[in-house]
């Protein structure tokens, strides 16, 4: 009876022991095939970018194409972009009042509202917004496309999808952010001006002298650099959402939803690594640049 | 001897030709041991067929046997796994993107739904392939236009209409009027009738027969209606699901003419033309019983 046990007991932890290195196995398959999943992921969206580039350097894109796409792209997104610039402006001025006022330093408030939106909030904000209103509509239109087989319809007529629907989408994006971005920075400049001289009674004089001293045209060209890369992704991973949306109405619902949140983790690690490029740059051409304090 | 009689007796030469060599007359489709996999999925294998020149192929089979995904590997919309399609002496898998659109400029194809852009106009839709490819004034592109819609039966008053206003008989049209705006020299129909009422299956039966008659045409249709199979065809093929053959049965069940279907010796093709259930419905009961 003894015995008998022993060997149940051994077996048990044998048993227990087969089970745990079975489960370690799994989880090292499953990592493999998710890191597999995503490489592929990656190659595809680098293959699909390098197609729509060969059909954008080759061949025009026609006017009818194009003037719909920068209209949606430029002209409607410009309001929110400008409300939000002008909201986000004002916002930094009521947060960093207490901390400047404290150290007595609220006339330099313009320098770091400044330079926060004129190489941060101001290319991330209009890029954020032309992910979550263009994005996500580029994805579902061209998933829904894709579903009721309007991209098959397009290639059967002998237009390129890519060249049709891709490259104009594509060129919206890249060259129109820079001018949202602009517009996202003038107007969150002109809310945190208003909001610090109207409401918290900053001199005018001391609060855009100090502006004017500590941003300069670099921080700008920061700004607009950044847009370009940022406008780039979200049109790539928008459209390329959209070209492989599932069928059906959740496809095309997790094409949009895909398209957003890619496109805006894009951003933000894009925003990283270009920031300290472009950083370094800065300190490598002006290695004495003026000091806030 | 009739055209179409002759087209008819090239698809006994063509079913009974056992080669994959192109040595059929004309041939002008040559799909060329051809296996297309998705993913873990494998929906053709080994599929072999010589098109001629003129002639109206129609593919029938059960729902998800690869039919439409034979169309749609035809015109180069889905690459093979392996083997090849040869039009015109062109291999599709082969072409590059720019020689592949030259190549497909030369077809028409009628997709099931119709696949009409929605933002569009119909007199946009159907001029679209005009303006990409022929360099048409206005007024020329709107003539086309006008005489296509005429041709498929509708009337002028449908133009300034979006899709999204039409009932599905009229879209099938508007899809076959934008099918047939370049003058193609093949026409592919993926099941032109499904989900129409009889009176407008029967129209598109006839327009499809209009339009080889009208025009030189090669056409394959992709139907599960045998009243168009009857009225429309030179010569049928059947396919077959390939989870429900074993590895060595051939994909393709039947290649001839119509009229031999109801004969056929195998009994899966003759339930198929007859509409019956039979032995899929018993293994359709054992197979919920053993889920």
């Amino acid at each position: 009876m003894s015995s008998n046990s022993h060997i149940a007991n051994s077996d048990g932890n044998g048993g227990l022991l087969a089970r745990a290195s079975r489960g370690i196995e799994d989880s090292i398959a499953d990592l493999g095939a998710l890191s597999l999943e995503w490489v592929a992921g990656f190659g595809s969206i680098a293959i699909f970018f390098w197609r729509m580039l060969g059909w954008l350097f080759t061949r025009r894109p026609r006017m009818e194409t194009l003037l719909p796409s920068f209209y949606q792209v430029g002209v409607l997104s410009l309001p929110v972009v400008a409300l939000t610039g002008t909201f986000i402006g004002m916002v930094l001025a009521v947060q960093s009042y207490a901390q400047f006022r404290g150290l007595g330093l609220e006339t330099r408030m313009g320098a770091v509202i400044n330079m926060a939106l004129f190489r941060e909030l101001g290319p991330v904000l209009a890029a954020t917004m032309l992910a979550g209103r263009v994005g996500s509509a580029m994805a579902a239109e061209l998933g829904t496309m894709r579903v009721t087989e309007q991209i098959d319809a397009l290639a059967s007529m002998g237009s390129n999808p890519l060249h049709y629907l891709v490259v104009p989408r594509f060129l919206a994006c890249l060259l129109l952010i820079p001018a949202l971005t602009i517009m996202a920075v003038f107007m969150g400049v002109v809310g945190g001006f208003f909001y610090s001289t109207y409401f918290l009674d900053i001199d005018t004089f001391h609060y855009l002298d100090n502006s004017r001293k500590f941003v300069g045209a670099y921080d700008l060209f920061i700004g607009v650099f950044k847009s370009l890369f940022f406008g780039m992704t979200i049109a790539v991973l928008s459209c390329y959402r959209g070209f492989h949306c599932r069928p059906g109405a959740e496809g095309v619902g997790q094409a949009a939803t895909a398209a957003f949140v890619h496109s805006f983790v894009a951003i933000i690690v894009l925003d990283l690594f270009l920031g300290i490029l472009l950083d370094e740059i800065h300190q490598m051409i002006w290695p004495n640049a003026v000091s806030l304090l | 001897m009739t055209e179409r009689s002759r087209l008819k007796r090239l698809a006994v030469a063509v079913s009974t030709q056992p080669t994959m060599e192109n040595t059929v007359p004309n041939t002008l489709i040559d799909v060329r041991g051809l296996h297309v996999r998705f993913g873990k999925q494998q929906v053709l294998r080994d599929v072999s067929l010589q098109i001629p020149q003129g002639q109206t192929l129609v593919l029938i089979g059960e729902s998800g046997c690869g039919k439409t995904v034979l169309l749609k590997s035809i015109i180069g919309l889905i690459y093979p796994t392996q083997g090849d399609i040869i039009f015109d002496g062109n291999s599709m898998s082969q072409l590059k993107d720019r020689e592949l659109t030259q190549q497909r400029i030369r077809f028409g194809f009628v997709f099931q739904n119709a696949a009409l852009f929605d933002s569009m106009t119909v007199a946009q839709n159907v001029a679209f392939p005009l303006k990409q490819h022929r360099k048409h004034s206005d007024a020329e592109v709107h003539e086309i236009v006008m005489g296509r819609l005429r041709e498929v039966g509708l009337p002028d008053n449908v133009v300034r209409k979006k899709p999204a206003e039409l009932s599905g008989g009229m879209r099938k049209r508007v899809g076959l009027a934008r099918a047939l705006a370049l003058s193609p020299e093949v026409m592919l129909y993926d099941e032109p009738t499904t989900g129409l009422d009889p009176i407008m299956t029967d129209v598109i039966n006839e327009l499809i027969i209009r339009t080889r008659e009208r025009y030189p045409v090669t056409s394959v249709v992709v139907t599960h209606d045998m009243r168009t199979v009857r009225r429309v065809a030179d010569r049928v093929v059947m396919l077959y699901p390939l989870n429900r053959l074993n590895k060595r049965e051939p994909q393709v069940l039947y290649d001839d003419q119509a009229e031999h279907l109801e004969e056929h010796s195998d009994e899966r093709v003759r339930q198929f033309v007859r509409g019956e259930a039979g032995a899929r419905l018993q293994e359709m009961q054992r197979e919920s019983y053993v889920e």
